[in-house]
């Protein structure tokens, strides 16, 4: 393990079985086999269909955690936002939560307060198929590639460091 | 010639597909008619014909990421019929008993969401209080020790199903004929005897004081439990063939509001001549009704409600003594109120944990034959008591092994009619007389379609959806108001 790490949770969401509905579960399984490859026992990882309230103590014990998930919004291929516990959003029936919601209740229960940042990974389709959209396995490797030059970095401190600044680029496939 | 306005509620969120209620107002603004609507086609049941039958308990979990547990079960229990290992009674004790203990894991962590997460905010802050408090995370800011043991119950039901599904996405635990694993004694002790709060015992606890939480409230708030979208209804559920409440197997059984049997304990082989699904032109959720009584007068409830008016009695003791305090209060009759619904749904969560630690000290986990097989079936059917209600999986193969024909009938299905009388008796209660959308009446739509926790979706979940969104359009689809709340 490399020294003055800390420990990092890079968590995919989504349900694989629509398409590129599954870019963060395989954003999350190509990372793990990136770590595992290099031996970066200090990222760890998980995988579900959608966040929950037991996320909350999931991500208690970790100082970053990198929640990624595919994204219908007007991006290019991805990007990546700091999450805010203060812009919570209630849903009608809350079988599932956002980032937001997860931080915040990891805020208030456990009184830990994670550095969370939520990767938006641009998918197309989503339909009842396996397998991502050719477009969407572009977009996922143009972050796969950005993330892991982040995550290969010695600190902590650096690491957030790049993550804050990718926050604030607008990325697309050229990365 | 009377105009009518509308008024349109459009609950479109990153997982619930698309649902929309309509509400619409004559000259006087008197409540004409309401709907809920379901203006997603999923297509599901196309998309696994040519598909080989034993992929089908894989495949079906990606219909539904909020309860992919019971369709792999529903589907694992049609294709149990189909390799021949009979209707549900074929199967080694070590399969029937883990997938049991898979479906109680899910019930428990499913039920527990619904109270922690969505019941507990109305109850605890009034369900006419501002939607940014009345939440989970109201919750935690004024009474963390509830929302701990919300996180934590699901948790533990969470991890019971990783430990017998195999995965958390796209479990492969059961398959056709039985069970691809058994429980080691490692996991076993893991729930039995884990750290608190995550072991069995704990979690039975909890579920009782959950229990005793609503009857405290149901106490204190009579008038409002026992009226707020109230109506009779016939209900309809699972029974194990001795009348016990049994949300794993069984026989259908249905009852009218009075109690008396209208489906008497029949093999579910052949529910479709005993239910049949309509289709109306302004929702593309079908409804469902008993062949017997017709399309009228034939809909029903499903769901925890719904079981604890069909069943005699609840296998596991402290559930059982809930269950008689429960069937006293309507004097032994089925309960109509549609409140009581998390009441039942309380005690079902006790009689899950209950369930869950008797599987755990069960040896049959342990045990090695996990598979059955015998004469291969061309057709076979599956029901399950999803945490939603009665779950119908329906196929049928061809000589190449190839699924030829699938019909599923969601529990959100069976309580399509239930609901938009919810929505209804909401909208007869809070429209009646006024032109806008009141935020009282946005919550009550809330809590009456809330309280079957219904899933309209398709577990597609992409960021940047839309927001709840309500909308008043004139007779000529003129928008007067509209309101989001995200």
């Amino acid at each position: 393990m490399k020294s003055g790490i800390s420990s990092i949770l890079i968590y995919g969401y989504g349900n694989p079985g629509r398409q590129d509905d599954g870019l963060g579960n395989e954003f999350c399984e190509k990372m793990q086999e990136w770590a595992e490859k290099n031996n970066y026992s200090f990222l760890d990882f998980d995988s579900n269909y959608q966040l929950n309230i037991e996320d909350a103590d999931r991500i208690s014990e970790k100082e970053i955690v990198v929640f990624a998930d595919a994204s219908v919004e007007d991006i290019d291929s991805f990007q990546l936002t700091k999450v805010n516990p203060d812009h919570v959003k209630i849903e009608f029936t809350m079988h599932a939560v956002s980032p937001s919601f997860v931080m915040k209740l990891c805020q208030d229960i456990y009184k830990k307060t994670p550095h969370i940042y939520l990767l938006h990974l641009k998918g197309y389709k989503w339909d009842f198929r396996e397998g991502l959209t050719a477009r969407a396995r572009k977009n996922l490797n143009a972050a796969l590639k950005v993330m892991q030059g982040i995550l290969a970095e010695e600190e902590t401190g650096i690491i957030l460091q790049k993550l804050e600044s990718l926050t604030e680029t607008v990325c697309c496939n050229n990365h | 010639m009377a105009t009518t306005k509308k008024i349109t509620i459009e609950p479109v969120t990153r997982v619930e597909g698309h649902g929309k209620v309509t509400i619409h107002l004559d000259d006087s603004l008197n409540v004409v008619q309401s709907r809920l609507h379901i203006v997603e086609f999923r297509g599901f049941e196309r998309f696994v014909q040519g598909k080989p039958y034993w992929e089908a308990p894989v495949l079906v979990q990606r219909l539904c990421g909020i309860c992919p547990v019971s369709h792999h079960l529903a589907a694992a229990k049609a294709m149990d019929v189909i390799v021949g290992a009979g209707t549900g009674d074929g199967l080694t004790p070590t399969a029937e008993k883990m997938r049991r203990l898979m479906h109680y894991g899910q019930m428990f962590q499913s039920h527990s969401l619904h109270f922690f997460h969505l019941a507990s905010p109305d109850l605890l802050f009034g369900y006419d209080a501002n939607p940014a408090v009345r939440n989970v995370i109201g919750v935690a800011m004024e009474f963390k020790d509830l929302a701990v043991q919300g996180v934590m119950m699901r948790k533990f039901g969470q991890e019971i199903i990783l430990a017998t599904a195999g995965k958390k996405i796209h479990g492969t635990g059961a398959i056709p004929g039985g069970i691809n694993k058994n429980l080691s004694i490692e996991e076993r002790d893991s729930f039995l005897k884990g750290k608190d709060p995550l072991n069995v015992d704990k979690m039975i606890e909890w579920a009782q004081a959950a229990v005793e939480f609503f009857k405290g409230y149901h106490k204190a708030n009579a008038d409002f439990i026992d009226n707020f979208s109230y109506f009779p209804s016939n209900h309809l559920s699972l029974v194990r063939k001795d009348g016990a409440l049994d949300l794993y197997h069984g026989v259908l059984r249905a009852v009218d509001s009075w109690g008396n049997k209208i489906l008497n304990d029949v093999d579910y082989q052949e529910y479709y001549t005993h239910i049949q699904e309509e289709t109306r032109s302004w929702s593309y959720m079908k409804f469902p009704y008993l062949v017997k009584l017709g399309k009228e007068n034939g809909w029903y409830r499903v769901g925890p409600l719904a079981r604890l008016n069909t069943c005699d009695f609840i296998p596991t003791p402290l559930a059982q003594k809930e269950f008689e305090e429960f069937k006293a209060y309507t004097k032994g009759k089925p309960s109509n109120h549609c409140m009581h619904m998390h009441w039942a749904r309380l005690i079902e969560t006790l009689h899950s944990a209950e369930m869950i630690k008797e599987l755990l000290l069960d040896p049959d986990l342990q045990g090695t034959d996990l598979v059955t097989k015998g004469t291969k079936q061309h057709e076979g059917v599956g029901l399950i008591e999803a945490p939603r209600g009665t779950l119908f999986h329906h196929y049928r193969i061809d000589d190449n092994d190839q699924i030829t024909m699938a019909n599923l009938i969601v529990s959100t299905t069976n309580n399509n009619q239930p609901m938009n009388n919810g929505v209804n008796f909401v909208a007869r209660n809070m429209m009646t007389g006024k032109r806008e959308i009141t935020e009282a009446m946005l919550n009550a739509v809330e809590v009456v379609i809330r309280a079957y926790d219904p899933c309209l979706s398709c577990a597609t979940h992409a960021l940047g959806k839309m927001p709840l969104e309500v909308t008043v359009v004139d007779k000529d689809n003129q928008i007067i108001d509209r309101k989001t709340r995200s």
